[in-house]
């Protein structure tokens, strides 16, 4: 693993300036979870539109640039999505989305708090639960 | 600059096997004691020997290993004691610092403590020293309160001293911050509040391996420690009481060992300290961390102390030098036990401890157990290194060189 793979411009740009950054006055879904180990903090909330479409969506957050990148570039994708489609993203798509860094175990889960964020809060409005066992990283 | 050293650090990393080992292809650079200790060699060997040689249990067997192991373990009890100034009859031995305090809280506290009593801890706490309390305060009906700060990260004796003035019932403090590395003047505060009517427990988890200690001389009612992070094996550290207080305790933990007469309807207690080690105890890790104990007080702890305050000096003078480097506690070596906390321009914690990590080099990134000081800081995290016996100067520019690499991987 090399700082130069994991820390792309691409996670760096989205860090220092996240896009989606900030609180919707209105919204239907709120959703936030933090990451006990790293402190990380993601908060998501969602409007939801016409044919149960992400018509806004916004993020607060502070924590790592990888978690923050995450979450950042995760609003971007799910803008204008319907909320099933957020039941369909797994953690290689959000890999995927990120560049494909070369990842810890310790460093996945900071990765993947965006995910489990805007899942839990979406399957909750659709009046499930998340099973989150898919985001709780490799153990190491 | 003092660069001349205190301890022969090539002879003491010589005694830690861990410290020939590459982490990705460099040297490994271990800056995080504050977490947990490396093992030397013979506290290593303490633990083979006795399981291969007389491993047995204690205090109960009459054939030979029964005798050797009980010799060893009550022999590591009373070095334990020594090397904090207690009376051996008054060391009980633990999981580690958090069970002590545990111990305090259930077998002291739910005795002790009434409806409306005030309970004082201080801002400054690892979680192991707040959350007990909050649960005691909430099973009692007491209140916690907390020392506030100043803005150089000691303590605020002001808000102290008027919270004396309200009766508390117990003062818990840390010996020694595991996040700004503050040295509280411990002897100070148990002598004020002792004088207000409190107990005291003083939380000796980041003092006891860094700096001489004396318990008699500090004065605390309770002084706790863990075994791991001052050479020793995990699983196992220390209560150390004032002499008469745990007799008049009820036990912590039932079962046996803790026990003298047991009948369907009552038991008695066996005398202190058994009575609060109920079951089988830890003996193999109380054993090694008699081990560590020898270790140490061959080094000399004024050494220790002297070793990791030039580190600490040097390397707050060296790492100041780079731009978007800020410090959290005291800049003093003086007032500073081996611990620097800090933040590097907007690279957050963990991102540098992963480039770090690259280069060899161990360091703890996080809240630290401390998320009512990081508060406080208004951060959300720091990065930290900590300091140890076979640390160098050398492990201070491995830092230096290590920032330097995390402010062009993120440009800043």
């Amino acid at each position: 693993m090399s700082s130069a793979d994991i820390y792309k411009e691409l996670i760096l740009d989205y860090y220092r300036n996240p896009r989606n950054f900030g609180r919707l006055e209105k919204f239907d879904i709120d959703s936030r979870d933090t990451n006990p180990l790293c402190g990380d903090e993601v908060e998501m909330q969602i409007r939801v539109g016409e044919g149960q479409r992400i018509e806004e969506i916004r993020f607060v957050g502070k924590g790592c640039a990888i978690s923050q990148a995450s979450a950042s570039l995760l609003t971007e994708l799910a803008k204008g999505k319907q909320l099933e489609w957020v039941k369909l993203v797994t953690k290689e798509d959000v890999f995927k989305m990120l560049g494909n860094p070369d990842l810890g175990p310790s460093r996945v889960k900071c990765a993947l708090l965006g995910m489990k964020v805007l899942k839990t809060g979406v399957y909750g409005y659709l009046g499930s639960r998340y099973d989150d066992s898919d985001t709780a990283g490799v153990p190491p | 600059m003092l660069k001349s050293e205190v301890l022969d650090i090539k002879k003491v990393r010589s005694d830690f096997p861990i410290l020939k080992r590459m982490v990705h292809g460099k040297r490994l650079v271990y800056l995080d004691n504050a977490a947990t200790t490396q093992k030397p060699r013979s506290v290593i060997d303490a633990l083979v020997d006795y399981y291969s040689r007389y491993n047995s249990n204690v205090h109960r067997s009459v054939h030979a290993l029964g005798e050797e192991a009980t010799v060893a373990y009550e022999e590591s009890r009373a070095k334990t004691a020594r090397f904090v100034g207690a009376n051996p009859g008054d060391l009980v031995f633990v999981r580690g610092t958090t069970e002590a305090i545990n111990l305090v809280r259930f077998a002291w506290g739910e005795q002790n403590v009434r409806k409306g009593d005030l309970l004082v801890t201080t801002l400054m706490e690892h979680h192991s020293n707040i959350v007990p309390w909050q649960l005691l305060a909430k099973a009692r009906g007491a209140v916690l309160k907390f020392v506030g700060l100043q803005a150089d990260g000691t303590l605020d004796m002001e808000s102290f001293e008027s919270l004396l003035k309200e009766s508390p019932v117990l003062v818990a403090v840390t010996h020694c911050s595991n996040v700004l590395g503050t040295i509280n003047d411990v002897a100070g505060i148990c002598s004020k509040a002792r004088r207000a009517g409190a107990m005291t427990l003083v939380d000796g988890a980041q003092s006891v391996p860094h700096m001489p200690v004396d318990v008699g001389a500090i004065g605390s009612d309770f002084y706790v420690f863990s075994g791991h992070k001052m050479l020793g094996p995990t699983g196992i550290g220390a209560l150390a009481a004032r002499k008469g207080i745990l007799d008049a305790m009820e036990p912590f933990q039932a079962g046996g060992e803790m026990i003298k007469e047991v009948f369907l309807d009552h038991s008695t207690w066996n005398d202190v300290p058994h009575k609060f080690e109920a079951g089988t105890v830890n003996i193999a890790d109380a054993i090694g961390l008699g081990a560590a104990v020898d270790y140490l007080t061959a080094l000399g702890m004024g050494k220790v102390r002297e070793h990791e305050a030039r580190l600490i000096e040097y390397a707050v003078e060296t790492l100041s030098d780079l731009k978007g480097f800020v410090l959290y506690g005291p800049r003093d070596a003086e007032k500073k036990g081996g611990v620097i906390s800090f933040n590097f321009a907007d690279v957050h914690p963990h991102d540098l401890a992963t480039i770090l990590d690259e280069e060899g080099i161990a360091i703890r990134s996080g809240h630290h157990c401390a998320q009512p000081l990081m508060n406080w800081l208004n951060v959300s995290a720091t990065s930290r290194a900590s300091f140890h016996v076979y640390n160098s100067y050398d492990d201070v520019d491995a830092l230096k060189d290590g920032l330097r690499k995390a402010g062009t991987v993120f440009k800043v």
